[in-house]
Formats: structure tokens, sequence, C-alpha cells
């Protein structure tokens, strides 16, 4: 059964696929039946405690009928009401996010995605304000400008307020006035031609990492082309790719592919798939098989093709994030219903981030992250220094984390589990010691 | 009442003009381009007031202030300091450094010279 989008609506589907009416499934869930046609059409929230009891009747798992495609528009709600702050009289009704979605979810989508826009206008602009201030480019050419300016002003002065003033100097000022003018004019041009091609590099207001996994993503992660024995050129893919404009987001792709290419000659498609569907996703078992390094077997896993056959462990239900030793993350694959923040820092628990400060150290954990029914997830996280390494410069490493669903596991639903969020600002969970600024859920989760 | 004027400045127009207004009103003045050489320029010419610009080639005009304000020779020497630079921390770095006083690019003849007649005068 496909899953709709709403608990209410799953609820329903549930019920009438059993054959139970209203009265019926009220009834053995404690509820009235008028209060169960309010749920089913997503109008009152369903809590933990009365989610488990639904699922105990329908025969399903809690998770069955918890929020799945549409986190990311719930999320992005939640950030759009975060971000309102106090500024919003009377305040966005957080209880009823899912009401609004379930009833009017063209709007609750044109809002996240204007959320999601803002964020990145915000940021395009911090961007912009720090290349004013540091660009050396901008602050060479705006200092000639205005000693061109001082020297234009002083001159024009001195000949405007001047009456007896002797001739040669008179035709040394308007010598000078002339220089400075052309001066003036070619210091203009040049930063505003230096603007423009800054300005036609940003391409619209994605970042440069933005625009690399959007293209991407749009190529659902799988590069067939690479898997072949004659795989094109990197850079001829790049240079194929229009919607790759800015030259930072071409070197990422370009980073990218050549290093695909390097993972899928290392570890060609055929053998790793039947490898995968003998051994199931554990990266340990197969980069033992294949005697590769876990950081190759990671990114083969996000980058199966998928969807496949039923049953098949593909890369669409693989999620990868890649963080450098700074903690920014610099590759998103998302897995539904596992947030990863656009900008900022994400969450401080999660192994990702445990694999950095344990280097070349495997670890292994099921995840759970917080959301109204929290949904488990099996993780496998490394981290490794980023060859090649020197003697005279510091260290640098590179930390990974695959996602699976829990399913992929038999231990994964039963495992104690890292209780981790979505980042903290809007992470319900309360007593959290990696908190490091308060929620802006904590009521209205 | 001093009358000697050192500019050190790499732009000849500003030095030019600045020459011009002070001259005109009695002042003698010298000038330089380079910070590199700056401080034996000021020790040899031993003005008055000291004009001084921040991005100098060779040598910011913040370093040069600096070892002025730490030679016991020099640390009265009153400087007028000039930047591109006009924003409050700009400001704030000027006095940190020991400018008497701090103009802004471009600034007003008037005020140039109303600056360099009050910091002989004081």
């Amino acid at each position: 059964m496909p899953r709709s989008a709403l608990t209410g609506t799953r609820i329903r589907e549930r019920r009438l696929a059993r054959g139970l009416r209203q009265a019926e499934l009220a009834r053995s869930v404690g509820v009235s039946a008028s209060y169960l046609n309010l749920i089913e059409h997503n109008r009152r929230r369903v809590g933990d405690e009365l989610l488990n009891r639904f699922a105990r009747a329908l025969g399903v798992q809690p998770s069955t009928l918890a929020e799945g495609a549409e986190t990311a528009v719930i999320a992005g709600l939640r950030e759009a009401a975060a971000r309102a702050g106090e500024e919003v009289a009377p305040p966005p009704e957080l209880d009823r996010i899912e009401e609004f979605l379930g009833r009017f979810p063209g709007w609750a989508g044109l809002l996240a995605v204007t959320q999601a826009r803002v964020a990145a206008l915000e940021q395009t602009v911090e961007r912009l304000a720090d290349s004013m201030a540091h660009d050396p480019q901008i602050s060479g050419a705006l200092h000639e400008l205005l000693s061109a300016a001082a020297a234009v002003r002083s001159t024009a002065a001195i000949l405007a307020e001047t009456d007896d003033i002797e001739p040669e100097w008179r035709g040394r000022f308007h010598r000078n006035l002339h220089a400075d003018s052309v001066r003036l004019a070619e210091g203009a041009q040049a930063l505003v031609a230096y603007l423009d091609a800054a300005a036609a590099e940003a391409t619209g207001f994605a970042t440069p990492q933005e625009e690399f996994e959007a293209w991407l993503a749009r190529q659902g992660y799988h590069l067939a082309a690479l898997e072949a024995e004659t795989a094109p050129a990197p850079e001829a893919m790049v240079r194929a790719a229009p919607e790759l404009a800015s030259t930072a987001s071409r070197a990422l792709a370009l980073q990218h592919l050549r290093r695909y290419l390097r993972d899928a000659r290392a570890l060609p498609l055929a053998p790793f798939l039947a490898a995968v569907e003998r051994l199931g996703p554990d990266p340990g078992r197969l980069a033992r098989q294949f005697g590769a390094g876990l950081p190759a077997v990671f990114r083969r896993l996000a980058g199966l093709p998928g969807p496949g056959k039923p049953g098949q462990r593909r890369g669409a239900q693989v999620g990868l994030v890649v963080c450098d030793g700074a903690g920014a993350l610099t590759f998103r694959k998302p897995i539904a219903g596992f947030p990863l923040p656009r900008f900022g820092a994400a969450c401080p628990v999660w192994p990702l981030y445990q694999a950095l400060a344990r280097p070349v150290t495997p670890i292994r954990a099921v995840v759970e992250m917080a959301g109204r029914v929290a949904q488990r997830f099996l993780v496998f996280a490394y981290c490794q220094p980023v060859e090649p390494a020197g003697f005279d410069m510091p260290q640098v490493h590179e930390a990974m984390m695959l996602l699976l669903p829990a399913e992929a596991a038999a231990d994964a639903a039963d495992a104690p589990a890292v209780p981790a969020g979505p980042g903290c600002r809007i992470c319900p969970r309360e007593g959290c010691p990696a908190r490091r600024e308060p929620s802006l859920l904590a009521e209205g989760f | 009442m001093g009358r000697r004027v050192l500019v050190i400045e790499d732009e000849p127009n500003i030095v030019a003009a600045i020459s011009f207004i002070l001259s005109r009103d009695g002042w003698s003045v010298e000038s330089h381009a380079d910070g590199q050489d700056a401080l034996e320029v000021i020790r040899r010419v031993a003005p008055d007031v000291l004009i001084l610009d921040v991005m100098l080639p060779g040598r910011s005009g913040y370093d040069i202030l600096h070892d002025l304000r730490a030679d016991p020779a020099t640390a009265a020497l009153p400087v007028l300091l000039l930047t591109a630079k006009g924003q409050p921390r700009d400001r704030e770095q000027a006095e940190r450094c020991g400018a008497s006083r701090f103009m802004a690019k471009p600034f007003a003849n008037t005020e140039v010279l109303a600056s360099v007649r009050a910091l002989a005068g004081g």
C-alpha cells in the first residue's frame, strides 16, 4: 500500500483496508468515533501513546503510521515558525502543522519552499557581505577610487576657491584633474566588471555545494555512464552539465566524478550489487569481500541505482553524509525521515561526529531520530585522514556516515539507540547534554 | 608655532594639493611617497606636524605610527592620519596606534588646513 503523507490519512487507509468501521476502530483504541473522524482528516494530532494503540489495533508498526515523506515539508514549516520567532502574533500554531499540511498541502509546500529560499538568501547575503569585506580585489579597487576621489576633490576645490593661483600651478592642477578623472572612470568600470563577473558566477542564490548536490540529486546519485568500461571523461561530463553554472560547483562536481570513477573501477557495479544482495548492506563485510576501504564502500552503497526490484537494497534507501574536520557537512544524500540541515551545524550526537573524534575506528550504531514518532536508522560511521598526508601541514580528516532504514538489520528495532535530532534549533529533545542552543519547538512540538 | 609639515603619501596629486594649500598658509612642506624608509625621513626632516597616509607601499601608516610613539624623540609628534577607510573601527584603530587626528578620504582642504593649524598650536 502506498504511504500517504499524513498520519490521519494513513490511519484511515489502514482502517478501510482492514474493513473496519470508524466506530469499531474508535472503540478498540478508546476514543470516540467523532474524535477518530477528526484524526482521520488530520484535524487532530495523534500523541505517541495513542499512535501506538492505533498501530496495535491496525496490526502495523507505529512508524508505518508516522510521518514519512512529508518530513521535509514539516521540518520546513517548523523552521519557518522558528525563524519568525516572536515577530508574528498570534504565533504559528505549531501543534496544528499536520492539519495545515493535510488541508492545504500546496500552501504548506509553498511556505516550506519559501522558507528554504529565505534561508538560502540569507546565506547569500552573508557570503556577499563577507566577500565585500575580505575580497582583496574589491578592497584594492575601492582604495584606488577613494584616493582618486580625494585628489579630485582637493584639486577641484583649489581651482574653484583660489583666485590668484599662479599659471604653472593652475596648469598642473588641470592636468592632475584630468588624470584623476580618467583614473576614476577606469577604476569604476573595472569594479563594475568585476562585480558583474562575481554576480554571474553566483548563478542565482544557491551556494556551489547546493548547486552541485541539486545536479547530483537529478542524476539519482547514480552515474550510469561512469559504470561502463569506456566511461566518458569526468571533465566532459561536467562541461555537458549547464546547470553546474559556477566555477566552484563545477570543481565540486569534477572532484566527485573523479572519485566516483575510481570507486567504480575498484568496486564494479555488477559484482558489488551481487555482494550486496548476498551479504546485505553491511559496509564492513563488503569492504572485506572486495579488499576495499570503508569510505569507497560507503560511497558505492549511496550511489547504487534505484529504485530496483522489490526487496532489493538500492541506493534510494541509503543516505550518506560527509563532513570535514571542522564538522561542516560537505556532502549530503538524504534519506526519508532523517532531516539533514541545509545550513549551520547538525546534531552533535550523530555518530558522524563520534567518528570524527575517533579516526579510523568504524562505528555501527542505531540512531533514533527525534520526531513525533521517533524513527530508527542503522548507521555506519567512519573517519580517516585525507590523502595525501604530509609532514609540513596538519593532518586533515574526513568523516562519513551511512544511513540505512532500521529494517536493514534484524537487531536494529530493539537495540539501544543513540537519541539524535535534526539539529538543536528544531530538535525537541529535552535535557540533551549536547544541546548548544534552546529548541524553538520546546512548546509546540 | 611650528611651520614645517611632512606629508607621507604615495598619491602625487594628493600631495600636490596638500602642498599647495599649506604652502599658501605659510607652511614649509616636504613630502615622501614610501613607507619603508619613512621613519628615517621623519627623523631627518623633524617636522612640526606629520600628515601620514595609512596605505603606503613598503610599510603601513599604522606600523610607522606605532614606532614613532615608541621612540621618545618622536612620541609627541602631532600626526594627522589619512585613510581611505572612515568606519568607526578604523577611527578606533587610528586612536589606538596613537594618531593625534584622523581624516577619511576624500577630505575637504579646509579640514586639512584647520587640523594642521590645530595640531601645531596644540
